[in-house]
């Protein structure tokens, strides 16, 4: 039996290539349209990840760079939810991966020159795999704002870089979380080159504060939607895939 | 009662940024974090198949190369199997198919080494000819670019391919096909991705 191809990706929801107002793109975006493809095998595949392939501490960014017995300086926070697709499906075993400045918005990286400083305890990566539901969490601390050469007084919202793979190749994503109540959402080029501002709200961690830890985390969630794909039956699985 | 269609909607992307290598590939970034760092073996030394290694650069529309890119390969093995439960067929151990491609951050230029995959059967019994696919990811880049790269040593497979047909400009085929050269005893594929101009790349949309 034949699994289902994915749903075509919304192109009207997703940004697209050429955003003036975000420079950048203007010399990086494709001119001529794309060719648009049926999902062959080489799509509907994609990277296998399992626990030998990471550790327990990688999904600790209070821990997992910090000297022992120090961690890093700044609010500390719990961004946590699940990878499901469009079809409201958890996407189990999925890798996870997400990089940040630290919370005076400065990256661990040579080309960062930003005045704010390098913390000490702080690398700025963590990865995990989703559970059986879907389910992920990191501790991290919320990252700082930071300026960036854009126009020429642009400053980025704090937010988390988030990789996920998905089931298949055509399920590759990159994105960025921001949180609830920042006033820079709003003036962000990046954040602007979507162009739907109920797509630009999906991108907004919640604050969470039943999945706080008392006196010591405070919580966000976030939610990540995958391309979802069509109902096909296998012999194996006959309720559906 | 009005009906709804209760789908979700994906989750808009992003640009990787900058500093996508922080969170991928720290090693590169330069700081060492991780136990073992992921995608630098696509094709383990147990992989079956002709050992090649391919040679790049990702070039914007001012003709420079892009020094801050990061690709993701996957590719079937030398039989036209991946490593994916859903192909039927097991590939050999150590063969993952998947790996993360990194410029250097001074010249632009990417090279990795893998085996040269065979033809693919699709689900749907055609014939794919050897291909690798690629996904590209940068700062200025709003959604990741979907690419293909194909064998100039493969003239009849890649005529006959389902995926090259589709190009009804015949003369952009050929941004999709690496040309082969040999030094060295090892093949080495070259493969520049254009992102705009006369000779800017095919990209899909899958």
């Amino acid at each position: 039996m034949q699994p289902g191809p994915y749903y075509q990706r919304d192109r009207q929801w997703q940004p697209p290539a050429l955003t003036s107002d975000y420079k950048t793109s203007v010399s990086r975006s494709p001119q001529y349209s794309m060719i648009s493809l049926e999902t062959t095998v080489s799509e509907i595949t994609g990277p296998v990840f399992g626990h030998n392939d990471i550790d327990p501490i990688d999904k600790d960014l209070l821990s997992n760079y910090a000297k022992p017995g120090e961690s890093p300086i700044g609010e500390r926070i719990i961004l946590h939810g699940r990878v499901l697709d469009e079809n409201a499906k958890p996407v189990p075993n999925t890798l996870v991966e997400i990089w940040q400045a630290n919370s005076g918005g400065r990256y661990r990286h040579k080309k960062d020159t930003y005045l704010a400083p390098i913390d000490p305890n702080f690398g700025g990566c963590g990865r995990t795999l989703t559970d059986e539901n879907g389910y992920y969490a990191f501790r991290t601390v919320k990252p700082g704002a930071y300026p960036w050469r854009n126009w020429v007084n642009n400053w980025r919202p704090a937010h988390v870089h988030i990789s996920i793979f998905g089931s298949a190749f055509a399920q590759r994503l990159i994105t960025q979380c921001y949180f609830e109540g920042d006033p820079l959402i709003a003036k962000c080029p990046i954040v602007n080159s979507i162009p739907n501002p109920d797509a630009v709200d999906q991108l907004v961690a919640r604050l969470d504060l039943n999945a706080t830890i008392p006196l010591d985390t405070i919580a966000y969630k976030f939610d990540i939607v995958l391309r979802g794909r069509r109902s096909t039956l296998f012999e194996n699985r006959p309720e559906g895939n | 009662m009005r009906q709804t269609l209760d789908y979700l909607k994906e989750t808009p992307s992003q640009t990787a940024g900058p500093y996508v290598h922080i969170g991928l590939a720290p090693g590169a970034a330069g700081f060492d974090i991780y136990a073992q760092e992921l995608g630098h073996d696509i094709a383990g030394p147990n992989a079956k198949g002709e050992r090649i290694r391919v040679e790049g650069r990702v070039i914007d529309g001012m003709g420079s190369p892009i020094k801050d890119v990061l690709l993701e390969a996957w590719q079937a093995n030398t039989d036209g199997i991946y490593a994916h439960p859903e192909h039927l067929g097991e590939v050999e151990d150590g063969f993952r198919g998947w790996g993360r491609v990194i410029p250097d951050f001074d010249t632009g230029n990417w090279t990795f080494e893998t085996v040269k995959p065979g033809a693919v059967t699709d689900l749907n019994g055609r014939q794919m000819a050897p291909h690798i696919s690629l996904w590209i990811v940068a700062r200025g880049i709003n959604v990741g670019l979907q690419t293909r790269l194909y064998f100039s040593d493969e003239t009849s497979a890649n005529a006959a391919d389902p995926v090259l047909n589709l190009i009804e400009w015949e003369r952009r085929r050929a941004t999709l096909i690496a040309e082969r050269t040999d030094s060295d005893g090892t093949p080495v594929y070259r493969f520049d991705i254009k992102l705009q101009g006369e000779d800017e790349t095919v990209f899909f949309d899958i």
